[in-house]
């Protein structure tokens, strides 16, 4: 129990530090919608091929805002040496990495959810008919992402370039997760909804059970001196 | 009577890549002891303590803090430790009260309302704890710092270098508390490059050089002056 | 292993190999001796794998005990894994301008050649950017192990997705009528290949340990007072 309380303890406090300025949270909005906007122009979709390549762009605008905000959850803590400050504690480097990960997804999701709705508004995508399976989706694939950012976060920010190797370690470990995520919303939105669906629903919860497990266990060791 | 010593620590060595830090450091430290490590930049005094502190593995060596051998057992004994280092470890957004709420949980205090409000009495921000810490002075941070590494009433005290920044009134405010920490039983191991302020209450004194504690003596602040100076200036070879 | 035997073997079964490709396996029916780049691709494909398997089994042993020789191990099959996996990709590039007319194509067996590529990449470069030693051999270790877990998982996401959205395949099929002589070929090229892995591996693992020597005597040197 006191596991989940100390997790508890680092994601209210990573909670209530971004609360108070909001930073991340807004630039994450406004990067996605930026790249919403290049979207429009680079590729003027029409509605056919809204339908086609919607989940595709959409989960590349979540990627991309995501990629942003994973930052966060330890540059925050680069400020005041705040990692040693936890690492005193008798916290376990799991709790951490709980603590952080949940603080992470909850913030994507956040950002995401306006995404969403802005994407519909904008390519004028009717998500109503889908959106409880929509939101599960999005819920697994962020999952899948915040898993494997947040260990790999905090061991860029070891490195000289932290900022270019997030995303260079990120990506291709995440491979999967866009892969399932982008073939998830698609086939939901095909009428009836493809087959592939289970396949690829079973996939990332499989992806996301491993993509927890290993970061808790290993996460002691990004965490040492 | 003899008590078992806190802190033991046997040919403790620590290399960071080509460069070397602690080349087998021998110490043994009673309980209410304050121990002062004094020597220049860069011989060792802070890797030392973050060593006994758990911050830092040695890469040979046995370090036991109240008899657990920490490299065995490195969650183990972690709350009878507090540190204070340069870093206040504290969050720029959060108000005093929210930071030392936050550290409350992690050491999980069982009425941490109350401790709250003594430490934030004691270190005087009462007034101003509910303020965003950016707002604070380096005098108030380090005040709520050292209330940060008090809040969970630990055995022992590191300090890494307290008094860097602080003005006279600070240092010798800190210099008294320190006093007064060491006369309810506890321990303070410090490390410091100058005699400064504030140390008057410091009985025990090592000169670290070289990843090596050279010297050991006892005495009071007076004593040491000159025994340091002797020390600097023997050791002066490759500074420049 | 003997590296001086080693390096003989593996002179030995690679002169053996090539003739073998060149001379003694059959001119493939429809793509003609463009073909012969499948021997090479497919060994270096197989290698590829035994090189992230040795990267993830050693990541996962110094995780445990904490052994530089064990960080030396892994990264350098880090590194010539590497080496093969271009190999692999160039073969592959090579292969399917002649015979398909195009440089590239999505095929998960490539696709999957091309992720591990970069995590290969990502892998190395991670350990260029870590200034402490202790700390890099700890942080690829644990990229290693993410790395070396999720390779399966990328292959098979490829796999379906592929079913969903077809492309042409260069592998074409798995083993679909090879002649008996193709085969012998191949078990021999993988042996070559696998020596080779092995010599090139253990080729880097001394020059790493070279290097540690010389970090330990300048380490010794300023103890000394001489540095």
């Amino acid at each position: 129990m006191t596991f989940f309380k100390q997790a508890g303890a680092i994601f209210w406090k990573d909670v209530l530090t971004e609360f108070r300025t909001k930073d991340a949270v807004t630039s994450m909005l406004l990067f996605g919608l930026l790249v919403i906007l290049m979207f429009h122009f680079a590729f003027e979709p029409d509605s056919m091929e809204t339908a086609r390549f919607g989940p595709g762009l959409l989960w590349m605008t979540f990627l991309f805002a995501g990629l942003l905000g994973m930052n966060r959850a330890f540059a925050g803590e680069r400020e005041n040496d705040g990692l040693q400050g936890l690492k005193l504690a008798p916290i376990s480097s799991g709790a951490i990495y709980l603590g952080k990960m949940i603080a992470n997804l909850c913030f994507m999701l956040l950002v995401e959810a306006v995404i969403l709705f802005c994407f519909a508004f904008f390519f004028n995508f009717n998500l109503l008919p889908r959106l409880g399976w929509m939101c599960g989706i999005t819920l697994l694939g962020t999952l899948g992402f915040a898993s494997i950012g947040t260990i790999l976060a905090a061991v860029s920010m070891n490195t000289r370039m932290s900022d270019v190797m997030l995303p260079i370690l990120l990506l291709p470990i995440a491979l999967p997760v866009v892969i399932g995520a982008v073939e998830s919303t698609a086939a939901i939105f095909t009428d009836p909804p493809g087959e592939a669906l289970g396949f690829w629903v079973k996939f990332l919860v499989a992806f996301n059970i491993i993509f927890i497990t290993l970061p808790l266990m290993m996460f002691e060791y990004v965490l040492e001196e | 009577m003899a008590d078992a010593p806190v802190v033991r620590l046997e040919k403790v060595e620590k290399w960071f890549g080509r460069t070397s830090a602690l080349q087998g450091v021998d110490l043994t430290v009673q309980p209410g002891e304050f121990l002062v490590f004094l020597g220049r930049n860069g011989a060792g005094k802070s890797t030392l303590l973050r060593v006994v502190a758990r911050l830092v593995r040695p890469n040979s060596g046995r370090v036991e803090v109240c008899g657990i051998d920490v490299l065995r057992y490195p969650e183990a004994g972690r709350e009878k430790l507090g540190f204070v280092a340069h870093s206040s470890y504290l969050y720029r957004n959060l108000t005093a009260f929210e930071n030392l709420q936050f550290f409350a949980r992690l050491y999980g205090l069982k009425e941490p309302e109350d401790r709250i409000h003594k430490v934030l009495r004691w270190a005087g921000l009462e007034k101003n704890a509910l303020r965003p810490i950016h707002g604070f002075s380096r005098g108030m941070q380090q005040r709520l710092s050292i209330a940060r590494a008090t809040l969970h009433d630990p055995e022992i005290l590191l300090l890494d270098e307290p008094f860097s920044g602080l003005d006279l009134e600070a240092s010798e405010l800190l210099g008294e508390w320190l006093e007064s920490f060491v006369a309810n039983g506890k321990t303070v191991l410090m490390a410091t490059h100058d005699l400064e302020q504030g140390l008057q209450g410091a009985r025990r004194w090592a000169f670290v050089d070289q990843g090596k504690i050279a010297e050991e003596l006892p005495g009071t602040d007076a004593d040491i002056r000159d025994q340091y100076k002797k020390f600097l200036k023997e050791k002066r070879r490759d500074v420049f | 292993m003997n590296r001086n035997l080693l390096a003989w073997a593996t002179c030995a079964t690679m002169l053996l190999s090539l003739y073998a490709i060149f001379m003694y396996a059959p001119t493939e029916l429809t793509m003609g001796a463009v073909q012969r780049i499948f021997y090479f691709h497919f060994a270096s494909h197989w290698v590829n794998f035994l090189a992230i398997f040795c990267v993830f089994i050693y990541s996962v042993r110094f995780l445990i005990k904490r052994d530089r020789e064990l960080d030396i191990k892994a990264s350098s099959a880090a590194e010539v894994g590497l080496l093969f996996a271009t190999i692999g990709l160039l073969t592959g590039m090579f292969w399917a301008k002649p015979v398909w007319g195009i440089w590239w194509t999505w095929d998960p067996r490539l696709t999957s050649f091309f992720v591990l590529w970069l995590i290969y990449w990502g892998y190395l470069m991670l350990r260029r950017l870590v200034e402490s030693p202790e700390q890099r051999a700890r942080l690829s270790a644990v990229f290693g192990v993410l790395g070396a877990v999720d390779v399966p998982i990328i292959y098979v996401s490829n796999r379906v997705w592929r079913t969903q959205h077809p492309q042409p395949v260069i592998g074409g099929g798995e083993g679909s009528g090879l002649d008996p002589r193709m085969g012998w070929v191949v078990a021999l090229s993988f042996l070559a290949f696998t020596l080779l892995y092995f010599y090139l591996w253990k080729m880097r693992q001394d020059l790493e340990r070279a290097q540690e020597t010389v970090e330990s005597l300048t380490r010794q040197s300023q103890f000394k007072g001489f540095a």
